[in-house]
């Protein structure tokens, strides 16, 4: 590595910062019932995928986090979508491809995926 | 002292207005108006440490007390030294000093000599109110020149300093931390164990009792008191010239004819003069140096007669021994042959004679036990004292120095000339060889004797005297041994073209030697050196080779320089000694 | 592109949380995490000091920010099972509030961090100190980049706005020390960072270095471009080996890249670096000793002037910093001087790393804006005196620093009021002593450290410290006499205005602030032989009410076999075996040993 330039600088720095963005709790998130039930219907598989697409989205300033049972195990795996400002939408039974819809159609344009919603908060 | 392309500065000090260079420290800016601040580790020869603390003075504006021996002046400078704060503190500090200190000054060798207790007189300590721990240490006795005893020590680092500065030896150092610091030489070796030259340099800028020379005037009382003894005397050229100060007397002050009446009256059978075994010396090593010159022997020569020098060699450069010449220094040439030559002209049995010598040098000690100097088959020297020793014993015997009539030297030995006299200052033994050299080789008479080149305190000099038949002889000299050793670089390098070298370890020579009197500093050097030319100047004889006394004794006994029994008795060898480098 | 990883973990690696244990947590976490195929999706990240030191070792589990505190290497299972799989908080390794016994989830809800504001300290503890990329990450090396688009001058203008002024105690104004080494002659100039920080309890600078050590040479390259330097030494002391090894790292990352070298940033600026190990001196921290040091010399000081600013490092113009100073020096550059100047007073600006320790509950390292109180530092981020003791006194600025009482607690930090007020800033350290604590012991214990750290060059320090120290002993042991407090007063105002450098004329001022503030104390050890704190043995003395009940535990107990009784009876210590270890009163079950 030979940093040239100031541009050089902020360049590694916006890297960094994506790659350490979970170091933040950003106020856009995507979070993963992972309580027993959660895992048990699938949801590590489901968490990997969301890693997978907000990584090759590059996506900065959003947090993948995790939370217990919330009491709807029926319908497991749970994956809620938090974006500022606006109301908290949980979607039910996700399968593993279902995120990319999810993550490019609600949490990067804000349009809701309404088949597979469950709730809103 | 100071450089006048320094612009200058205006402050004031204690209130009055004082301009001085820029590079003045404030102790010297006061001394210029006559302002006597107290101090105590600070040396006019030595670089500035500012650790003692006693010259500390109040500066307006500042936190703290600054040390005026340290602290460079500057404009608008405003300057007390007589407030109560410093003469406060300065009273505490030195208390502090003797709250570690042995309390013996009463019995002390330095009494009444040594800087802390007139210190401490001056700023007023009555009591000592910190009772407490004190430093524990023992003294170093095991060697024949100097005293070293650490609780006596007030870590001024004077000798450190001038070892250091002056020798470029470096046998101090501090040693521990804090309240357990010792000065001293590493390891906690002996100084005979370590590269010291026991020039003396330290025993004659220390304040205290720390570091003194050996005390040798028991021995001298006894010798004087035995009536089976017959006790001889000489006297170095120096010591005339710097004994008179411990009288009071000024600077450089002639007192031949007093100490050889003093000397008289304390008991010596006879006394006699060095200065004539100096123009021994100087037949003998003029007549190597020729011989040297004419047969292709090792060049450049070097003298021998500094025995701090030549302890200097054989312990850090034994390599270059075969540059030193052979003759003996003038203090044994004079051991071997009045045991010998005085012996036998006056029926005297030489087991029965005391040779006592007055020396300007601690190192002397040293050189008279070396082992091989036995030639008379006798202890050649027996007991070496110093100036300051013999003016303890002067005092002792209750003479009234200033009061005594002047008197004359015993004959023979106490005939000599002025090259004999002028051995005592650097440059001496080079001027008074080249007045022998010079018109034994080329059997002319020298027209002017005064070769001033090769006089004066600058640390080397150099010069050239065309001896006629093409040979220029190319001359060194050099005083103290950070000077020497850049000439021994020289000569390792192969870029000493010279053919005679002359060495003095002690700055300015033996008039400023280990043994001498104290405070030294470049004004006492100067004027004890233009004591010496004066001396010379008014001698009869100024070439070594003139003096008659000399030519009796070759021509009656000795015979030819270098020949046989010079040889044997007027000669030594050199050997590397093995010590801490 | 390394895939994102949802949760970062961050297990404190400075010294005080290694020394409690993270080094074995760390390969735990990862073999646990490996073991559930989560190593892809979580990252451990070792880091630097988080300065609640006291509660280590620390793990912070992003993105919900959840500070565990005192984790043990059995806690690592439960971390990853219950935490990383599930997602729950561990309630019980949550960090609890000394003064309200709650439990905090979150790092910024805790008050030990709340009152503080965390400049130079900004990146301990959240980054990778390993990591130059992470550090870029934080803004790093913007500032550099910046200041060598500017003149030097302009450079020196900047941090002389700033206000920033020495962080290692003499709190000379930075701007104007660059300044003169600036305008000093000579082709060849130094930049040499002090960080042999020495006063006992104090650890800023080795956070700093350990934490985040590009800062110190980012910090250093910029003030090597404004005063002309293409050379610099770091002078740390041997006993942090932690921080050596990370700045040699930093070093060797920062050379590659080409922030250091020749041509910095494609640029003229040529600078390089060089660690210089140092044996922990206390002196060595005064910079003219520290030099000589580097020179390879007796690491003894000499008098000033010169400065090293005209003299200096092998009689080269030289500026010399501490570590905390350089750590200010980026974002000043970066953010410029206005924030910087906007905190604190008026002559105090920017914040300033405390390290408390102590009788208080929160110990560790606090960066507070200037101009506190010492009532917030101590009650509101050090949560308080421990034990439910009372607060007696404060010693601040280390072995140089003075002892001041609760009447002074609301005095607002800076370098002038602790001055007035008998202390110092010094580098920071704050020992907070409560009423068990003997004022003239204290007094005794710093200046047994100052004479042991004397170097024993100038005579009042050598000399004169230990005298103090001889009388301090004597009044501990009931030995004292009525002229020794104005013999105390007497020699450190000697000490004081003579000493050759600021060890000696610092050294007197725990005693003299302890006579100012707390003079009844010394004379009671010297009138009544009584210690009112208790703590000098030779003054105190324990006696056996008759509420013994002859259970014989006390006797089991003393180590000098002082105390006779028969079994059932009361029991008696006899006062000349006594050495008043205080193990009785421990054990007594009755509360019938008194202390007297």
């Amino acid at each position: 590595m030979n940093i040239k330039n100031l541009a050089d600088l902020r360049r590694i720095k916006e890297q960094v910062k994506s790659e350490t963005s979970s170091r933040r709790e950003n106020e856009t998130q995507i979070i993963v019932g992972m309580g027993t039930c959660g895992i048990a219907a699938g949801a590590r598989a489901v968490m990997m995928a969301v890693l997978d697409e907000v990584t090759k989205r590059s996506l900065r300033n959003v947090s993948v986090m995790q939370t217990g049972c919330i009491g709807m195990c029926q319908k497991e795996p749970l994956v809620d979508v938090v974006r500022p400002g606006e109301p908290r939408i949980t979607y039910g039974n996700v399968k593993p491809e279902d995120i990319p819809r999810i993550v490019s159609d609600h949490l990067v344009n804000g349009r809701v995926v309404s088949d597979l919603v469950v709730a809103r908060l | 002292m100071s450089d006048i392309t320094v612009p200058a500065v205006n402050l004031t000090i204690d209130g009055q207005k004082v301009s001085v260079p820029g590079n003045f420290t404030i102790l010297e800016a006061a001394r210029e108006i006559g302002v006597h601040i107290p101090h105590l580790c600070y040396h006019p020869d030595l670089s500035r440490e500012g650790n003692c603390r006693v010259c500390v003075v109040e500066l307006k504006g500042a936190r703290s007390l600054v040390a005026s021996c340290v602290y460079l002046v500057a404009d608008g400078m405003e300057v007390h030294t007589n407030t109560p704060w410093v003469r406060e503190t300065r009273k505490t500090v030195i208390e502090l000093m003797l709250a570690n200190h042995p309390e013996d000054c009463l019995f002390c060798v330095k009494n009444q000599r040594c800087e802390l207790q007139a210190l401490a007189a001056e700023v007023g300590v009555r009591q000592i109110r910190f009772r407490g721990e004190k430093r524990k240490a023992e003294k170093d006795t095991d060697n024949p020149a100097i005293v070293r005893d650490p609780e006596k020590c007030i870590l001024c680092t004077r000798c450190v300093r001038v070892c250091s500065e002056r020798q470029g030896l470096d046998v101090y150092t501090s040693t521990n931390r804090g309240f357990d610091s010792i000065v001293g030489p590493a390891f906690g070796l002996g100084l005979d164990k370590v590269a010291c030259s026991f020039c003396g340099q330290c025993t004659s800028v220390c304040p205290t009792a720390a570091l003194t020379e050996k005390d040798d005037t028991h021995e001298v009382w006894d010798a004087l008191a035995d009536p089976e003894k017959y006790v001889v005397v000489q006297t170095a050229p120096s010591v005339r010239v710097a004994l008179g100060e411990e009288f009071g007397m000024k600077s450089g002050g002639i007192v031949t004819g007093r100490m050889v009446a003093a000397l008289r009256r304390m008991g010596f059978d006879k006394v006699f003069d060095t200065d004539f075994a100096a123009d021994m010396t100087i037949m003998e090593e003029g007549h190597e140096l020729l011989h040297r010159i004419r047969t292709g022997g090792v060049l450049p020569m070097m003298t021998s007669c500094s025995p701090g020098w030549v302890n200097f060699v054989e312990t850090l450069y034994p390599e270059i021994l075969p540059h030193l010449s052979s003759a003996k220094s003038p203090q044994q040439m004079f051991g071997v042959t009045v045991k010998t030559y005085f012996a036998e002209r006056e029926k005297i049995d030489p087991a029965k004679i005391v040779s006592v010598s007055i020396m300007p040098c601690t190192a002397k000690k040293w050189e008279a036990r070396r082992p091989q100097f036995d030639d008379s088959g006798y202890r050649d020297v027996d007991i070496v004292i110093t100036t300051r020793e013999l003016a303890r014993m002067i005092k002792q015997a209750s003479i009234d120095f200033a009061a005594l009539p002047e008197e004359d030297y015993d004959a023979p030995m106490g005939i000599s000339t002025g090259g004999g006299q002028i051995f005592g200052a650097t440059g001496g033994v080079m001027e008074a060889a080249l007045r022998t050299a010079y018109e034994v080789h080329t059997g002319r008479k020298l027209d002017n004797v005064d070769f001033c080149e090769v006089r004066g305190l600058q640390g080397i000099k150099e010069s050239q005297v065309d001896f006629g038949n093409g040979l220029i002889l190319r001359v060194a000299v050099a005083h103290t041994l950070r000077n020497a050793r850049k000439l021994v670089e020289k000569i390792r390098a192969g870029d000493a073209d010279y053919h005679f070298i002359e060495i003095m370890a002690c700055p300015g020579g033996c008039i400023a030697g280990g043994g001498q009197p104290y405070p030294i500093d470049n004004d006492v050097r100067a004027a004890r050196m233009k004591s010496m030319y004066d001396i010379d100047v008014q001698k009869t004889y100024r070439k070594s080779h003139e003096n008659p006394a000399i030519i009796e004794l070759y021509d009656t006994w000795m015979g030819k320089p270098l020949g046989e029994r010079a040889h044997h008795l007027l000669h030594t060898r050199f050997a590397p000694q093995e010590r801490l480098k | 592109m390394e895939k994102l990883a949802r949760a970062h973990v961050l297990v404190c690696g400075g010294t005080g949380c290694s020394s409690s244990g993270s080094k074995i947590i760390i390969p735990a976490l990862r073999e646990k995490l490996q073991a559930k195929g989560m190593e892809d999706e979580v990252r451990v990240v070792e880091t630097g000091c988080h300065g609640l030191c006291e509660m280590g070792p620390l793990v912070i589990v992003y993105p919900e920010g959840v500070f565990y505190v005192r984790v043990k290497p059995e806690d690592v299972d439960e971390i990853v099972e219950t935490h990383l799989v599930k997602g729950r908080t561990i309630t019980r390794l949550l960090y609890r509030e000394a003064t309200t016994l709650e439990t905090v989830p979150g790092y910024d809800k805790i008050a030990f961090y709340k009152k503080q504001k965390r400049y130079a300290l900004a990146n301990c503890g959240h980054i990778n100190p390993e990591s130059l990329e992470e550090y870029i990450g934080a803004d790093g090396y913007e500032g550099l980049a910046k200041a060598l688009d500017m003149t030097p001058e302009a450079v020196i203008e900047e941090i002389k706005a700033s206000g920033l002024r020495g962080r290692g105690g003499g709190g000379f104004p930075t701007g104007l020390k660059w300044q003169f080494t600036r305008a000093a002659s000579g082709d060849k100039k130094y930049v040499i960072c002090n960080a042999d920080e020495g006063d006992p309890g104090a650890f800023m600078d080795r956070s700093v270095l350990e934490g985040d050590p590009h800062r110190i040479i980012e910090g250093m390259a910029v003030c090597g471009y404004a005063i002309g330097s293409d050379e610099g030494y770091i002078y740390c002391r041997a006993e942090y080996p932690l921080a050596i090894k990370r700045l040699r790292n930093a070093i060797a990352q920062a050379r590659e890249a080409g922030l250091l070298g020749e041509g910095i940033l494609s640029g003229k600026f040529n600078f390089d670096l060089h660690i210089k190990e140092g044996a922990g001196a206390f002196v060595c921290g005064e910079e003219t000793a520290l030099m000589a040091s580097i020179e390879g010399r007796r690491g003894m000081p000499r008098p000033r002037p010169p400065f090293p600013a005209n003299s200096g490092l092998w009689g080269k113009p030289t500026n010399i910093n501490n570590v905390e100073t350089f750590a200010n020096v980026p974002s000043i550059m970066r953010d410029g001087a206005g924030y910087f100047a906007s905190q604190g007073t008026e002559t105090s600006k920017g914040t300033k790393v405390f390290a408390l320790t102590g009788k208080i509950n929160n110990t560790g390292l606090a960066e507070v804006p200037m101009g506190i109180t010492m009532r917030e530092i101590i009650y509101e981020i050090g949560g308080g005196i421990s034990d439910g003791r009372n607060f007696k006194a404060v010693q601040i600025g280390g072995p140089s620093g003075g002892c001041l009482p609760e009447s002074l607690l609301d005095l607002p930090i800076d370098y002038e009021s602790l001055t007035r007020a008998g202390a110092m800033m010094g580098s920071g350290g704050l020992v907070v002593m409560d009423e068990t604590t003997c004022m003239v012991d204290v007094a005794r214990y710093f200046l047994n450290f100052t004479q042991d750290e004397s170097c024993g060059k100038c005579t009042p320090c050598r000399e004169g410290t230990k005298r103090m120290l001889e009388i301090l002993n004597r009044i501990c042991e009931g030995m004292g006499k009525e002229e020794d407090i104005p013999l105390l007063e007497n020699l450190a105002k000697s000490i004081k205005g003579a000493s050759l450098c600021a060890l000696g004329q610092t050294a007197p001022n725990p005693v003299l602030s302890t006579l100012s503030f707390f003079r009844d104390e010394y004379e009671a050890h010297i009138r009544e032989h009584r210690c009112p704190a208790g703590a000098c043995a030779a003054l105190i003395g324990y006696t056996i009410t008759d509420k013994c009940r002859g259970c014989g535990l006390c006797k089991k107990a003393c180590p000098a076999g002082a105390i006779s009784g028969e079994t059932k009876n009361v029991h008696v210590i006899d006062k000349k075996t006594c050495v008043r270890c205080g193990e009785c009163q421990a054990k007594c079950p009755f509360n019938a040993i008194d202390k007297s």
